[in-house]
């Protein structure tokens, strides 16, 4: 039961690469709280500061008002999962969980109570003695994760744990997770480059993009309250649909398109238009023409691929855009469809600071 | 290097310390020793010395016996490495192919790697004994007036003869795990675009097997360089007339027989640049290994 | 009919050849020490086993005076032995200890040392045999296992083989361990040693017969006779066949050429599929 709270963190490498830049996080005590990116941004960093595996370069973290920036990992009371297990190949599941237990000093009679307790919740005591090359991905991941509950850590820490499974097991392991987090009421932190994980497991999620916090909230206000193009186009899938534009003072411009509706926007910069694939509609109508290249069909609705008529890419080329339909709506490739959309849940962006405007 | 270390402390001067020890005590002390020696002019008994500078170096180097067995090693070196590494290719690739009897193959053909190549030298020396060898007498009979004790080509012959047979099994044992490494995709493709398999050998298993031969080519001059000591000891002990002593032997009979300490000194010394030489040439090729 | 496959065919004969060429001296060696100096001085060497087995075999393990003045070929199977052993053991330690050192901590003098051991690499012991024999000879330690393993074991090969080793090791597995509260010596023998058993298996045969095979460094720092390996015998029976007298006793040539050869083959047919490993992974 721990506060988690990160004061103006940096890291910097002896090679000189900025990988954290002043980060500032409070985390709440049984909060799950989910890092994503993209790769090389600095989360997994993060995340192995808060574990003691980096030193800090700067600032201050603290777990329940201690501050343990120069205090060993095995003294911090956290535990890990690893994206490839590192479950040590050579002893058997029960000598995996109880290796920390052993070198903390437990007696023999608490470490066998406490891995068959472990064991239990994971549904993994008829594996306790085998090897885990004897086990399936599933298994395995299974087993590293109680080695992490075993201890009764105050911080659980996940290292994108999910990566290495197939989709299937992917989707299962993450529930599991969910609900053994909580259940157990441990304050976690949980890394992935997969925006549906972070989604999904997260209470609140932050966005970070070369070492900074893009934007920290619920997943929800995330997704609908994007303060940046970068959290816009990382959070939601498909992607959302951006269409470089510019503001005469009464339309928006991309090429021959012209959109109206919107107000007070600067006619001197560059600005992005942002739409969801599933705030876009079929209007007879609509101001939006779109020329279909693709109909992907899952099941429960279709996506539909095209490109934008007289709208120019950022490139100059054609733009193509996505939207999602209703899979009673099976359009040929070739046609051209009329668009509206949701007016008040497009959003404008300053194309070169990334800001949004409206 | 490790992305998380163990961080300062003395313990990994512990962990170290036996190997530098044994380095220091055993490497560089006689090392050095070596090269201060190649500078030194002692005396018949040993008992006074004298700095000579690079006197012991023009001495042995310009000497024609020296020029004589350096010949020797380079013509040794690349009759042995050409000759064995082809022998050992060809087998290694018809291993690969067959199915029936392959591991009873292998074994046969890798199990010499353990043989001491003075063992190796003994038992070749006496298939040419002229009293009871019976290659002496078969080449005899095949109208060859063989004496390997007199003639030096007929002594060059029999040393590399033991010198190829002692090195196949190494070469076999790394050109098979070579050819075993190349992906079972690429050569079903390759079956597909290629009919011959003369020509599929020398477009598609030739050059992914280029890295391992580099390697060995390596591999076998150094062997030819020093390991191939004992073969020559155990054979003609250098003879006829030093025709087939490569440098290293050259180095132990001047410094051990001929009691020659300064001049046996100065020849390690330059054999030691040789070594480095190759060492240079190793790394480049090592470098270009990674392209693969 | 059955159509033939040439391809094959010739594979195979050119295996058969390649396998005979290999093994027929040692063939003959064997079977030319199960016969009598006399079969071999008037009928050569043989291709078939005769009736000496036992008793040349024991003149040269046991007898006094059946190879050399006084020391038997027992008592040099078990210098031979001890040589490999030793070589093989005192590499593997020494060499598993200071390849952790290098991978795993960062400290001052790393880089330094590391060029040291390095240097190892540049240098065989043939180029340095005669200081090595001064060192050695100072350090009253000629005729001694010590003075005739330590030497050999300067060369850091060894220390490579097990840095590669180790650089392959996932880094998650010391970060777990280093949550799971171990030190840097837990580390080592909790999880590094038993993770790189087959490595050490490996590496302890192939550097078993290395040590064993061992010539020109046990040549020149054994002067006596007790000390002699069965490599350094060979050399010397070779040299009482060629001072000619009396009947020359080609029988105990061969059975002490066996005798040396035997112990390495078996251990690397026997172990063959971790020698093959061991020597392949070793060069990478």
């Amino acid at each position: 039961m721990s506060t988690v709270k990160l004061t103006n963190v940096n890291k910097t490498y002896a090679n000189g690469a900025h990988a954290v830049r002043g980060v500032n996080m409070d985390i709440a005590n049984g909060e799950f709280i989910v890092f994503v990116g993209p790769s090389g941004c600095g989360k997994s960093t993060l995340l192995r500061m808060v574990a003691g595996l980096e030193n800090v370069t700067e600032g201050d973290i603290h777990i329940d008002d201690e501050r343990i920036n120069d205090v060993s990992p095995s003294e911090r009371n956290v535990a890990m999962v690893f994206q490839n297990y590192a479950l040590y190949p050579h002893m058997s599941v029960r000598g995996n969980m109880s290796y920390g237990l052993k070198n903390r000093g437990d007696t023999k009679e608490e470490i066998y109570e406490k891995v068959v307790a472990a064991a239990k919740t994971l549904h993994i005591e008829d594996f306790l003695d085998r090897q885990p090359n004897q086990l399936s991905g599933g298994q395995r991941q299974r087993v590293a994760m109680g080695r992490a509950i075993v201890r009764n850590p105050k911080v659980f820490l996940f290292d994108e744990p999910l990566s290495n499974l197939d989709a299937k097991l992917r989707v299962q392991m993450r529930i599991e997770i969910k609900k053994l987090q909580r259940k157990m009421g441990v304050t976690s932190i949980y890394v992935t480059h997969d925006q549906t994980e972070a989604m999904t497991l997260a209470d609140r999620l932050a966005v970070i993009n070369n070492g900074r916090i893009e934007q920290m909230g619920k997943p929800i206000e995330l997704y609908k309250d994007p303060k940046t193009l970068f959290v816009a186009s990382f959070i939601g899938s498909p992607q959302i649909n951006l269409i470089s534009v510019q503001f005469d003072g009464n339309l928006l411009k991309s090429g021959k398109l012209e959109i109206e509706g919107f107000k007070n926007l600067p006619t001197d910069e560059n600005l992005v238009l942002g739409i969801r694939p599933e705030h876009l509609r079929t209007n007879d109508n609509g101001p939006l023409r779109l020329k279909i290249d693709l109909v992907e069909q899952h099941g429960a609705d279709n996506l539909i691929y095209g490109t934008l008529i007289d709208a120019v890419s950022e490139a100059g080329g054609d733009l193509e855009i996505c939207l999602r339909v209703n899979q009673k709506q099976e359009p040929q490739i070739g046609d051209v469809l009329k668009l509206e959309y949701d007016h008040e849940n497009a959003l404008v962006f300053n194309k070169d600071t990334g800001l949004r405007l409206v | 290097m490790k992305r998380v270390q163990f961080s300062h402390s003395p313990i990994p001067y512990l962990f170290i310390a036996p190997q530098i020890i044994i380095i220091c005590v055993f490497f560089l002390w006689p090392a050095a020793q070596g090269i201060y020696q190649s500078f030194l002019l002692e005396d018949a008994w040993g008992l006074s010395s004298q700095f000579v500078w690079f006197k012991n170096y023009e001495d042995t180097i310009f000497k024609k016996s020296w020029l004589q067995s350096a010949t020797f090693t380079l013509i040794f070196s690349f009759l042995v490495t050409v000759l064995s590494l082809a022998f050992a290719m060809l087998l290694a690739v018809k291993a690969n192919e067959v199915i029936q009897g392959a591991r009873t193959y292998k074994t046969l053909l890798m199990w010499a790697y353990a043989i001491a190549p003075p063992v190796a030298g003994l038992m070749g020396n006496l298939m040419f004994n002229p009293l009871i060898g019976d290659l002496y007498f078969f080449l005899n009979a095949m109208g060859w007036d063989f004496n390997h004790k007199l003639s030096s080509f007929d002594a060059s012959f029999v040393v590399i003869l033991i010198a190829v047979w002692k090195q196949v099994s190494v070469n076999f044992i790394f050109f098979l795990s070579g050819l075993q490494s190349i992906p079972k995709s690429v050569i079903e493709a390759a079956t597909i675009d290629c009919k011959s398999s003369i020509r599929r050998f020398w477009t598609m298993t030739f050059p992914l097997l280029a890295p391992t031969t580099f390697f060995l080519v390596v591999i076998n001059i150094t062997y030819a360089f020093f390991e191939t000591f004992g073969i020559i000891d155990t054979t003609t002990g250098g003879a006829p007339g030093g025709s087939t002593s490569t440098l290293v032997y050259k180095v132990y009979t001047d410094g051990f027989r001929g009691s020659d300490l300064g001049g046996s000194s100065a020849q390690s010394v330059v054999l030691m640049l040789m070594v480095l030489a190759l060492t240079v040439i190793q790394f480049r090729l090592i470098e270009r290994k990674i392209h693969y | 009919m059955v159509k033939i496959n040439w391809h094959t065919l010739s594979g195979h004969l050119i295996l058969i050849i390649g396998a005979l060429f290999m093994t027929a001296p040692v063939w003959v060696a064997f079977m030319s020490s199960t016969h009598s100096a006399e079969t071999l001085f008037r009928d050569g060497l043989q291709v078939w086993p005769g009736g000496h087995f036992f008793s040349n075999y024991n003149e040269v393990l046991f007898e006094e005076g059946g190879v050399m003045k006084k020391v038997t070929a027992s008592r040099m199977l078990l210098n031979s032995l001890t040589l490999g052993v030793g070589f093989a053991a005192g590499k593997v330690v020494i060499s598993m200890l200071a390849a952790y050192a290098i991978v795993y901590f960062r400290f001052k003098l790393a880089a330094p040392l590391f060029w040291i051991i390095f240097m190892t690499l540049l240098l065989p012991l043939e180029v340095r045999i005669i200081p090595s024999y001064e060192v050695v000879a100072k350090m009253h330690l000629l005729n001694t296992y010590t003075g005739l393993i330590l030497p050999l074991i300067a060369s850091a090969t060894g220390t490579f083989y097990f840095r590669q080793f180790y650089k392959s090791v996932p880094e998650e597995l010391l970060e777990a361990a280093r949550l799971d509260g171990a030190n840097a010596w837990r580390f080592f023998i909790d999880i590094l040693v038993p993770i790189s058993k087959t490595m050490i298996a490996a590496i302890l045969i192939i550097m078993f017969v290395v040590g064993w095979n061992q010539y020109l460094w046990p040549l020149i720092m054994t002067t006596d006779e007790n000390n002699y390996t069965l490599v350094i015998g060979i050399k010397q029976i070779y040299q009482v066949l060629s001072e000619g007298g009396e009947l020359p006793q080609f029988q105990k040539a061969y059975a002490l050429t066996i005798l040396a050869t035997l112990p390495p083959v078996a251990v690397v047919l026997v172990f063959q599929s971790w020698f093959v490993k061991g020597l392949v992974e070793s060069e990478k």
